[in-house]
C-alpha cells in the first residue's frame, strides 16, 4: 500500500519534471533566452511535487499509530478501563490489536471485539485519507509550480535553494542523533530515578535487578546499587588496557623507528585486521579458546579460574584494542619532527635512547590521547563482555572471578523486553546514560589532549 | 686541565696513517640502513678516538682527512671523490650553490647519513687517525666526538637543563648531580648563554628565542666534549643580531674545537672561517685559505660563484 | 647567584677516555638496551600476529566441519495412503521416513530400541522429505532414494569432531591413582589390579557372632582416608570396586579372630582404575550418545557405505533451526542484507549531502562548529547506546516494527553516518581547488561545480569510505540485539523488511549460546562466512582506492 503510494508520487514527480521541461522549452523562441536550463525547470516542479508529499506520508505513518491508540483508549467503555495503570492499558491495546489482526485466542469480551472493529475501520480511514491527501498535494503542487514557469523564471536558483535545504537537513541529522540519544536516555533514566533513588544507584553495593521483574516488587524489591557493575567495568577495561597498551605501544615503536619500510607496509595491515574483526567474533573466541585454556592453565598451577573470568574477557578485549593503541601511538611518534631524532643521534644517542628519552616524552600527549580513546572503547565494548564475562554483579577485585559490566547489564536487562515501565528495564537506560556520559568525557578529553599536542608541532 | 692533554694529539695526527684496509673495502661499506645504525658496529678491536686538543691557535695538523669520498642516494650519486684535509682548531667553511653536496659531505663526517635508509658512502674519512667508516668504529662514540649543530634550532621539548644534561647522561659523563650541574654551567658559559638563562634552567628550552635556542643546541653539543663541531647552516633560521652573536661564538669556540660549518652566505664564510671549500654539483672544486679563495680563486666556477654569477 | 659566579669563565674542558674499560662496558650496555627495546617491539608485533593466527586458525579448525553434512541415503516409499495428492503438506512424513530408516535394521523390533535407533537420524529429516515432496508432488506413490542428515551427535562423530570414547576419570582422580602407584600400594592379582590397604576391622561395625552381617564399607573408607586425608568422601567409591567390601567380609568370615585387629589386605579396585593401571588409560563410551547399542547400529550403517559426506549446501539455503544439523544462515544473511540496504540508502545520501554542505557551503560559525564536534563525537559513542536510542525512539516513540531489518538498518545508518561524512569530506578536500576554479571560471554555479566536477572526482574516495562504513555495520551486534533483531527465524518464507528478522552477527551470538556441540561448529562456520563478506567488502574498498586514487 505505502509502497504503491511512493511509486505513484515518484511517477507524478517524473511527469512533473517532463512537463516543466517541455513548458520551459516551448515558452521561449531560443533556448538561450531561458534564464535556467530546462532541466532545472523540470527539477523545480519535481521537487515541489515529491518532497512535501513524501514528508507528509512519513509523518502520517509515524503518528497514525499513536493517534489511533489514543482514540481507541478513550473510546473504550469507561467502566472497563477504570483504575487501570499504563501496563494494563497497553495489555488491553495489544489484545485489541491481535483481535483486529484476526488472531483470536479464547473468547474476547464484546467491548474488545467492538474496539477491534473500530480499530480496523479507523485504520482504513486513516490509510485512504493519507493517500488522498498525498495525491492532492502532488496535483496542487504540479498545477501551482507549472504556472510559474516562464523564460525568465529563475528555476536554477530555486532548485539550488532546495538542494541547500536538503543538505542542511542532512547535516542536522548528526545533531538530532545526539539530541535523540541524550533525550531518550535522560527521560528514561529520570523515570528510573523516580523509582530508585540516585543515591542508591550511584553508591549502592548490591546489584540484583532481576528480582524486580515480579509485579509485586516494583519498587524496593530489586537492588539497584551499581557500584559492583561500575567496578567490574573498570576492572575489565583496566585488564584490557594492560594487555593493549604495552603490546600496541611497543609495536608502534618498532614499526616507526626500527622496521624497514617494507616490513612496515606488510605488517601494518595485518595488525589492522585485528581491528576489523567484529566484536562478536572476539566474544566467541574468548568463550571457545581463551577462557578454557586459561582455566586449564590455572588448574595446572593450582589456580581456580572461573570460566567467565574478568581476565579472559579483558585479555580478549585487549587483543582487539592492540591495533587501536598501536596506530594512534604510531601517529604520535611519527609526528615528532625529525629534527628531534637528528638532534639526539647527533649527540651520539643510540636509537633506543632516542626513543625512550626524546621521542616518547615528546609524543606522550598523543599517546595518552590514544590510550584514553582506547579506554573509552573498552568501557563501551559490548559483545565480548556479553559473551565472555559474567552476569551476576559481584563486588570483587580478583580478576580470576567473574564480574559484570555496564554494557552486559544493559543487554541482559533489555533482551526480550520492550515495555519501559519497571525499574529493571529503566535501569538499563540509567546505565546507558552513565556509559554515554563517561565515554563522551573520555573522548572530549582525548581529543583535547591530541589537539594540544598537534598544535605544538605545527 | 684541558690545557694539559694536548701533546698526544700531535703525535696521533702525526702518525695517523690512514687505516690501510680502508680503501680496499670501501665499496662494500656503509649501507647502514637505519636498523643497523644503532645496533653498533664496534665489537672487538679497541681503537678509541682518543681526545686530542690543543691551545695552539693555528696548528697546521690535520684533524679530519677524507679521500675519495662518494655518496649515493639510491642510484643517484650526490658526492664525487671528495678529498679534503680539515685542520685542527680551524674553522672550515663549506660553500656552494644549493644541492652542491656540502651538507651531504658534512653529514658524512659524523655518519649522520646512516640515518637515511638509502644513503651509501664510499671512500675513507679519517678522524684523529681512525677511519670512521671502519666496521669497528662505533657511531655512538663517533658522534660524541664529532658533535653537530643543525640548520634549524632543535632543542628537545624538555627544560634547558635537561637539554644540556641529555648528552652527558646517556654517555655517563657526569659522576654526580653536582658534577652534572657543573657540566651544564660550563657548557652554557662556553656557548655564551649562561648569563641569559642561569635563573631559568628548568624552563622549557623551546621557550627561548631562535638565537638562544641555537646557542642552546651548541651548548648541548659542547656538553659531551667533542673535539669537532659540525654546523649545518647554523644561522639560516636566525635574525642578523642573533647571527652576529653565534658568529662571535664560533670564533671563540675555535680555541678549543675544530669547526666545520656549512653556510649559504659567502660573507659569513669570509667572516668566520680560516679555510674554505667550494663545492659544485657534487664535486669539490677548490679548497684553500679563505682569503685566497675569496680574493684569488683558481677555478673559474669558484670565481663565478663568488662574484654572484651562479648560486 | 653571585655576580662573580655569573661572570667567571667556564671551567676547563673535560676529556673523556673512550678507551677505558668502563667506558667500553657502558657503550656495550647501551647497545644492549637498544637491542632489548628492539626485540620487545618485534615481540609485541609477533604476539599480535600470533594471536591473530590463533584466532583465525581456531575458527577455521572448528568451523570447517560445519561445511560438511553427514547424510544417510533412504529408500523411501511415498505411500499415497499417508500422503494425499490433494494436500501433501499434511502427510505423515514422520512415519514414511522412520519406516525407511528402520528397513536398514530389520533386527531392531522393540519400541524402546527403535526409539534409540531413530536418534541416529536428524529429527528434522521428515521435514526435509516433506519439502522435497512438496516441490515434486509427482513423486507421491513412488519409491525414491533420498538422503537425510544424521542427528548432531552422530554427524559430529562421523566427522571425528567428538570422540566415541572419553576418559572416564577426571584429572584429579587420575592424580590419586598416580599417587597410589607411587606409594606402591597397587599390585596385579590374577590379571586384576588390587589395592593394598591397611584395614582396621572395627569391632563396633562387626561382631564375632555374625561376621557376615558386618558393615565393612566404612572400614574401607577409613583405610582410604588414611592414605588421602584431604580427598572428598566419594573417593572410596571411585577407587575401589563395588565388591571390595565383600573381599573384606570374606576374609573376616574366614578368620573372625581378626575383628578388632588391623590387617593388610588386597582389595580389588574399580573397573576404571583397573583399566588406568593396566593399560595407562581408562576410557568409557561417550555418554552423549546414550545407549552403547546405538554405536553398533551406527557402525553397521557406516560399514554398509550408507553414510555420505556432502558439502553442506543447507548451511546457505536453510533458515535457522533448533537442530544444528538442519540450521542454516539464509535468514541471517537475508536479514543482514536488508538492513545493509536500508543503512546504505539512508546513510549514503544523507552522508554525502551533509559532507558537501559542511565542506563546501557551510559558513564558519558556532552552529557548523557544533555539527562538526557532534559528528566527531558520534563516531566514538559506544554502539550499545545507539541500540538504546533505537529501542527508545524508533520502537518506543514511533512504534516501528520490532526486530525488523528496517529499524536495524536505521540504527546502523546512524552509526555509519559519521564514518561516511568524515570519508566524504576527506575525499572532497583531496580535489584540488584548481578544478573548482576552472569550473567557476567558465560560469558554472557553485552547485554545478560540485555536482559536475568535484563529486565525480571524489566518488571513489566516497565509495571507499561508504564500503568501509557498511562493513563495520555488517559486524555490529549490540544495537541489533537491543532492537530485538535476534529473532528465531525457522522459515525462509517470513523474510521481509518489516518482518522480525535476524542478522549474521546476532545469529552468531544466538548460536554461540546454544549448548549443542554442532552449534559450536556452526557458529565458527557462520563467523567464517561473516569474515568472508567483510573480506570481500574491504578488498573492494582497497581495490577502488588503488584503482582510482589520484595524485594531483
Amino acid at each position: 500500500m505505502v509502497g504503491y503510494l511512493f511509486l505513484a508520487i515518484a511517477i507524478i514527480s517524473l511527469a512533473g519534471f517532463y512537463a516543466g521541461r517541455s513548458k520551459a522549452q516551448t515558452s521561449v523562441g531560443k533556448l538561450s533566452e531561458l534564464h535556467s536550463l530546462p532541466n532545472f525547470h523540470g527539477g523545480f516542479i519535481a521537487a515541489w511535487i515529491g518532497i512535501p508529499s513524501i514528508i507528509v506520508v512519513l509523518l502520517w505513518l509515524l503518528f497514525q499509530g499513536t493517534v489511533i491508540d489514543n482514540l481507541l483508549l478513550s473510546s473504550l467503555p469507561a467502566d472497563k478501563v477504570e483504575g487501570m495503570d499504563q501496563a494494563q492499558l497497553s495489555l488491553v491495546l495489544s489484545e485489541v490489536r491481535s483481535v483486529a489482526a484476526g488472531n483470536i485466542f479464547g473468547d474476547p469480551e464484546p467491548h474488545i471485539i467492538a474496539a477491534a472493529e473500530r480499530y480496523n475501520s479507523w485504520y482504513s480511514i486513516s490509510r485512504w485519507s493519507m493517500v488522498a491527501v498525498a495525491l492532492a498535494m502532488c496535483l496542487i503542487a504540479l498545477l501551482f509550480t507549472r504556472s510559474k514557469i516562464s523564460g525568465r523564471f529563475r528555476a536554477r536558483h530555486r532548485v539550488e535553494r532546495i538542494m541547500d535545504g536538503i543538505m542542511v537537513v542532512c547535516s542536522v541529522i548528526a545533531i538530532l542523533t545526539t539530541f535523540g540519544i541524550v533525550v531518550s536516555l535522560l527521560v528514561e533514566a529520570l523515570r528510573f530515578f523516580d523509582l530508585v533513588s540516585p543515591l542508591e544507584f550511584f553508591f549502592g553495593l548490591n546489584w540484583e535487578p532481576q528480582i524486580a521483574i515480579r509485579a509485586d516488587q516494583v519498587t524496593g524489591g530489586g537492588a539497584f546499587g551499581a557500584i559492583p557493575v561500575f567496578i567490574g567495568t573498570l576492572q575489565i577495561a583496566f585488564l584490557a588496557m594492560s594487555v593493549a597498551t604495552p603490546l600496541g605501544l611497543f609495536s608502534a615503536i618498532y614499526l616507526t623507528e626500527y622496521s624497514g619500510p617494507r616490513f612496515r607496509k606488510a605488517i601494518k595491515p595485518v595488525l589492522e585486521i585485528l581491528a576489523g574483526i567484529p566484536t562478536v567474533v572476539y566474544g566467541f573466541f574468548a568463550v571457545l579458546v581463551v577462557a578454557p585454556s586459561m582455566r586449564e592453565f590455572g588448574a595446572t598451577i593450582g589456580l581456580d579460574i572461573a570460566p567467565n573470568s574478568a581476565l579472559a574477557a579483558g585479555a580478549v578485549m585487549g587483543i582487539m584494542l592492540i591495533p587501536f593503541v598501536s596506530s594512534l601511538s604510531d601517529d604520535a611518534i611519527s609526528s615528532v619532527p625529525d629534527a628531534m631524532r637528528h638532534g639526539s643521534y647527533g649527540l651520539g644517542a643510540t636509537k633506543g635512547e632516542t626513543i625512550i628519552k626524546v621521542l616518547l616524552p615528546a609524543a606522550l600527549p598523543g599517546i595518552m590521547g590514544g590510550i584514553l580513546l582506547a579506554t573509552s572503547r573498552a568501557i563501551g565494548e559490548t559483545m565480548i563482555v556479553v559473551m565472555a564475562a559474567g552476569i551476576i554483579a559481584t563486588l570483587t577485585m580478583n580478576p580470576l572471578e567473574p564480574v559484570t559490566t555496564v554494557t552486559v547489564q544493559i543487554v541482559t536487562l533489555l533482551i526480550g523486553d520492550t515495555e519501559f515501565d519497571n525499574p529493571k528495564t529503566l535501569a538499563a537506560f540509567a546505565l546507558g546514560l552513565v556509559l554515554f556520559v563517561v565515554t563522551l568525557m573520555l573522548n572530549i578529553l582525548a581529543q583535547r589532549v591530541v589537539r594540544k599536542y598537534r598544535e605544538r608541532y605545527e | 686541565m684541558a690545557d694539559v692533554t694536548p701533546s698526544t694529539s700531535k703525535k696521533k695526527s702525526g702518525k695517523a696513517k690512514p687505516a690501510p684496509k680502508g680503501k680496499a673495502k670501501a665499496p662494500e661499506a656503509k649501507t647502514n640502513g637505519n636498523s643497523t645504525d644503532a645496533t653498533g658496529l664496534r665489537t672487538k678491536t679497541d681503537r678509541p678516538l682518543t681526545s686530542s686538543r690543543q691551545d695552539l691557535a693555528l696548528d697546521q695538523s690535520t684533524k679530519i682527512s677524507s679521500s675519495d669520498v662518494c655518496v649515493f642516494y639510491g642510484d643517484k650519486q650526490a658526492l664525487f671523490d671528495v678529498n679534503v684535509d680539515i685542520l685542527s682548531n680551524h674553522v672550515t667553511a663549506l660553500i656552494g650553490p644549493s644541492g652542491c653536496g656540502k651538507s651531504t659531505y658534512l653529514r658524512c663526517l659524523n655518519r649522520m647519513n646512516d640515518v637515511i635508509d638509502i644513503a651509501r658512502v664510499t671512500g675513507n674519512i679519517i678522524v684523529d687517525g681512525i677511519d670512521i667508516y671502519d666496521p669497528d668504529v662505533d657511531v655512538v662514540e663517533l658522534r660524541a666526538r664529532v658533535g653537530m649543530v643543525f640548520q634549524k634550532p632543535n632543542p628537545f621539548p624538555k627544560s634547558i637543563y635537561e637539554n644540556i644534561a641529555y648528552g652527558p647522561r646517556i654517555h655517563g659523563l657526569a659522576s654526580s648531580k653536582s658534577d652534572m650541574d657543573e657540566i651544564v654551567e660550563n657548557s652554557l658559559k662556553r656557548a655564551g648563554l649562561w648569563k641569559e638563562v642561569h635563573d631559568r634552567l628548568h624552563e622549557p628550552g623551546t621557550g627561548l628565542s631562535g638565537g638562544q635556542q641555537q646557542r642552546l643546541c651548541i651548548a648541548r653539543a659542547i656538553a659531551i666534549s667533542p673535539s669537532v663541531i659540525l654546523m649545518d647552516e647554523p644561522c639560516s633560521a636566525l635574525d642578523p643580531i642573533a647571527t652576529a652573536i653565534v658568529e662571535e661564538l664560533i670564533e671563540e669556540l675555535r680555541q678549543n674545537y675544530t669547526i666545520v660549518i656549512v653556510t649559504h652566505s659567502m660573507q659569513q664564510a669570509a667572516r668566520v672561517s680560516q679555510r674554505t671549500a667550494y663545492f659544485h654539483l657534487g664535486y669539490l672544486v677548490e679548497y684553500g685559505e679563505t682569503d685566497q679563495i675569496f680574493q684569488a680563486p683558481k677555478d673559474e666556477r669558484t670565481q663565478n660563484y663568488i662574484t654572484g654569477r651562479i648560486g | 647567584m653571585s655576580d662573580t659566579a655569573l661572570h667567571s669563565p667556564p671551567g676547563p674542558i673535560r676529556s673523556h677516555d673512550w678507551g677505558s674499560a668502563s667506558a667500553r662496558k657502558r657503550v656495550k650496555r647501551r647497545y644492549m638496551h637498544d637491542r632489548i627495546l628492539q626485540w620487545v617491539g618485534l615481540g609485541s608485533i609477533g604476539t599480535g600476529v600470533v594471536l591473530l593466527l590463533i584466532l583465525l586458525s581456531s575458527l577455521v579448525s572448528t568451523g570447517l566441519p560445519a561445511f560438511q553434512t553427514t547424510k544417510v541415503a533412504l529408500d523411501l516409499f511415498i505411500d499415497p495412503s499417508l500422503v494425499s495428492r490433494e494436500d501433501p503438506g499434511k502427510g505423515n512424513f514422520r512415519k514414511i521416513t522412520r519406516d525407511a530408516f528402520a528397513k536398514y535394521f530389520p533386527d531392531v523390533t522393540s519400541r524402546s530400541d527403535k526409539r534409540q535407533l531413530y536418534k541416529i537420524m536428524s529429527s528434522g529429516a521428515p521435514f526435509n522429505v516433506r519439502k522435497h515432496i512438496l516441490k515434486n508432488p509427482e513423486l507421491i506413490g513412488q519409491n525414491i532414494s533420498y538422503a537425510v542428515p544424521l542427528s548432531d551427535p552422530y554427524d559430529q562423530l562421523h566427522k571425528g569432531v567428538i570422540p566415541r570414547q572419553i576418559e572416564a576419570l577426571s584429572r584429579g582422580q587420575q592424580q590419586l591413582g598416580e599417587q597410589l602407584k607411587q606409594r606402591r600400594l597397587l599390585s596385579l592379582e590374577d590379571g586384576k589390579t588390587a589395592a593394598n590397604l591397611t584395614i582396621f576391622i572395627n569391632p563396633e561395625l562387626v561382631n564375632a557372632e555374625d561376621p557376615a552381617g558386618g558393615d565393612f564399607a566404612p572400614m574401607l573408607a577409613e583405610a582410604i582416608r588414611a592414605i588421602f586425608p584431604r580427598a572428598s568422601p566419594t573417593i572410596t567409591r571411585d577407587i575401589l570396586a563395588p565388591d571390595a567390601a565383600d573381599t573384606v567380609k570374606q576374609t573376616v568370615v574366614e578368620a573372625p579372630a581378626l575383628i578388632g585387629k588391623t590387617l593388610q589386605l588386597k582389595v580389588p579396585v574399580s573397573q576404571n582404575f583397573d583399566n588406568l593401571f593396566r593399560t595407562g588409560e581408562a576410557m568409557i563410551d561417550n555418554p552423549r550418545f546414550g545407549d552403547p547399542k546405538v554405536f553398533a547400529w551406527y557402525d553397521s550403517l557406516a560399514e554398509r557405505n550408507l553414510l555420505q559426506s556432502n558439502f553442506s549446501i543447507e548451511l546457505f539455503t536453510n533458515a535457522d533451526s533448533r537442530f544444528p544439523e538442519q540450521a542454516g544462515l539464509l535468514g541471517a544473511i537475508a536479514g543482514s542484507f536488508f538492513s545493509l540496504v536500508v543503512c546504505f540508502l539512508l546513510s549514503f545520501v544523507a552522508g554525502i549531502a551533509a559532507a558537501i554542505y559542511l565542506e563546501e557551503f557551510a559558513p564558519k560559525n558556532k552552529f557548523t562548529d557544533l555539527i562538526e564536534v557532534n559528528i566527531n563525537n558520534l563516531a566514538a559513542v559506544p554502539s550499545v547506546v545507539f541500540g538504546l536510542l533505537g529501542l527508545a525512539v524508533f520502537l518506543g516513540t514511533f512504534g516501528m516494527p520490532r526486530s525488523s531489518p528496517l529499524v536495524g538498518g536505521m540504527v546502523l545508518s546512524l552509526m555509519t553516518l559519521p564514518t561516511i561524512i568524515i570519508a566524504t569530506r576527506a575525499a572532497l578536500q583531496a580535489v584540488p581547488p584548481s578544478i573548482r576554479e576552472a569550473a567557476l571560471g567558465v560560469g558554472a554555479s557553485r552547485h554545478q561545480v560540485i555536482t559536475h566536477h568535484v563529486l565525480p572526482l571524489a566518488m571513489p574516495g566516497i565509495l571507499t569510505g561508504t564500503i568501509i562504513g557498511l562493513a563495520q555495520a555488517l559486524g555490529e551486534t549490540a544495537p541489533l540485539l537491543l532492537i530485538g533483531m535476534n529473532a528465531f527465524i525457522p522459515s525462509i518464507e517470513s523474510i521481509g523488511i518489516l518482518e522480525p528478522a535476524t542478522a549474521l552477527p546476532t545469529q552468531i551470538f544466538s548460536w554461540a549460546d546454544s549448548p549443542e556441540r554442532g552449534f559450536v561448529s556452526r557458529t565458527s562456520a557462520a563467523i567464517l562466512i561473516l569474515l568472508g563478506f567483510l573480506f570481500i567488502m574491504n578488498a573492494t574498498a582497497i581495490y577502488l582506492r588503488q584503482k582510482f586514487e589520484r595524485r594531483w
